[in-house]
C-alpha cells in the first residue's frame, strides 16, 4: 500500500511538474528577457509583467500541486525512490511536452540528452 | 550566452539541490503525513528545515524563471540535474564517502547529457531562433565579460 502511494505520488509529481514547466516556460517567453527588462525598466516592471501574464498563475498552481505531491511522496516512500523516479520521468515528459506544446526544436542532441540525464538520475539512486 | 547567464544556470543547480536536501531533512523529522492529517501537511512549513528549504527553493525559482525568459525549457532543465552530480562529488571529495561504480556511471551519463545540451543553441523556438546560436559566440561572450 505504501509502495502504491509512493508511485501514485511519483505519477502526480511528473504530470504536475511537466504541466507547470511548460506553462511557466510559455509565460516567460511571452515576458521576454527579464535581465534586459530589469536594466531598462527596473525590478517593478519585471514583477508586474510576470504577474500580469495569466498563464504564469496557472503554471504556479501546477508547480504547487507538484510541490505538495513531493512532500506526500517523501513522507511515504524513500527519498532515494521518489526524487530520482519523478525527476527522471519529468526530464523525458518535458522533452516531449516542449516539442509538442512549445514547438522547441528538440532535435537529436536534446533527445539524447534527456534520455542520458534520465538514465543517469536513475543510476545515481541505485 | 553571457557569463551572467551561466551564473543564473549555476544558481538553479545550487539552490535546487540545497533546497531539496533541506526539505527532505525536514520531512524526515516530521515523519509520515497522511491524507487524514492534511493540517499536518499545511503546518509542515513551520518546521525550520522546511522554512529554510522553501526560501532556497524561492531563490531557485527566481533563477529558473529568469533562465526560462531567455532559453528553451529543454536547454534549462538539464542544468538542474547537475545538482545530483554536485552532491555526489561533494560527498566523495569533501566527506570521503564511497561512490559505487553504478553511481559513477550515473554521474558520467548526466554530465554527458548536460554537455550535449550546453554545446547546442540555447533558444530554438519560433521567432527567437537565431539568437546565441553557436558555442563560439557564447565563448567569445564569456571571455569578453571576464575581461571587462
Amino acid at each position: 500500500m505504501k509502495e502504491l502511494n509512493a508511485w501514485a505520488a511519483i505519477a502526480l509529481i511528473t504530470l504536475a511538474s511537466t504541466t507547470g514547466d511548460v506553462l511557466l516556460s510559455y509565460s516567460m517567453k511571452r515576458v521576454g528577457d527579464v535581465g534586459e527588462l530589469w536594466r531598462r525598466r527596473g525590478p517593478c516592471a519585471v514583477i508586474g509583467r510576470v504577474l500580469g501574464t495569466p498563464t504564469f498563475a496557472l503554471g504556479l498552481t501546477a508547480m504547487g500541486v507538484a510541490f505538495y505531491s513531493l512532500l506526500f511522496g517523501l513522507s511515504w516512500g524513500n527519498l532515494s525512490l521518489v526524487v530520482p523516479a519523478s525527476a527522471s520521468l519529468t526530464f523525458v515528459a518535458n522533452a516531449v511536452a516542449a516539442h509538442v506544446f512549445l514547438h522547441e526544436k528538440v532535435g537529436r542532441r536534446r533527445w539524447i540528452a534527456a534520455l542520458l540525464v534520465a538514465a543517469g538520475v536513475v543510476l545515481m539512486a541505485v | 550566452m553571457t557569463f551572467r547567464k551561466y551564473l543564473v544556470l549555476a544558481g538553479i543547480t545550487l539552490f535546487s539541490t540545497t533546497g531539496d536536501s533541506l526539505l527532505a531533512r525536514g520531512m524526515k523529522e516530521l515523519g509520515n503525513v497522511s491524507l487524514h492529517n492534511l493540517s499536518g501537511l499545511l503546518l509542515s512549513i513551520l518546521n525550520p528545515w522546511i522554512t529554510a528549504g522553501i526560501i532556497l527553493l524561492l531563490a531557485f525559482f527566481a533563477c529558473y524563471m529568469s533562465a526560462l525568459s531567455w532559453a528553451d525549457l529543454t536547454y534549462v532543465l538539464p542544468a538542474t540535474s547537475l545538482g545530483y552530480v554536485l552532491v555526489a562529488l561533494v560527498a566523495h571529495f569533501g566527506f570521503h564517502e564511497e561512490i559505487s561504480a553504478t553511481r559513477w556511471l550515473g554521474i558520467a551519463l548526466i554530465t554527458a547529457g548536460v554537455g550535449s545540451v550546453a554545446a547546442g543553441p540555447s533558444v530554438t523556438a519560433g521567432h527567437q531562433s537565431g539568437r546565441d546560436t553557436s558555442l563560439s559566440v557564447s565563448r567569445n561572450a564569456i571571455s569578453q565579460e571576464l575581461k571587462s
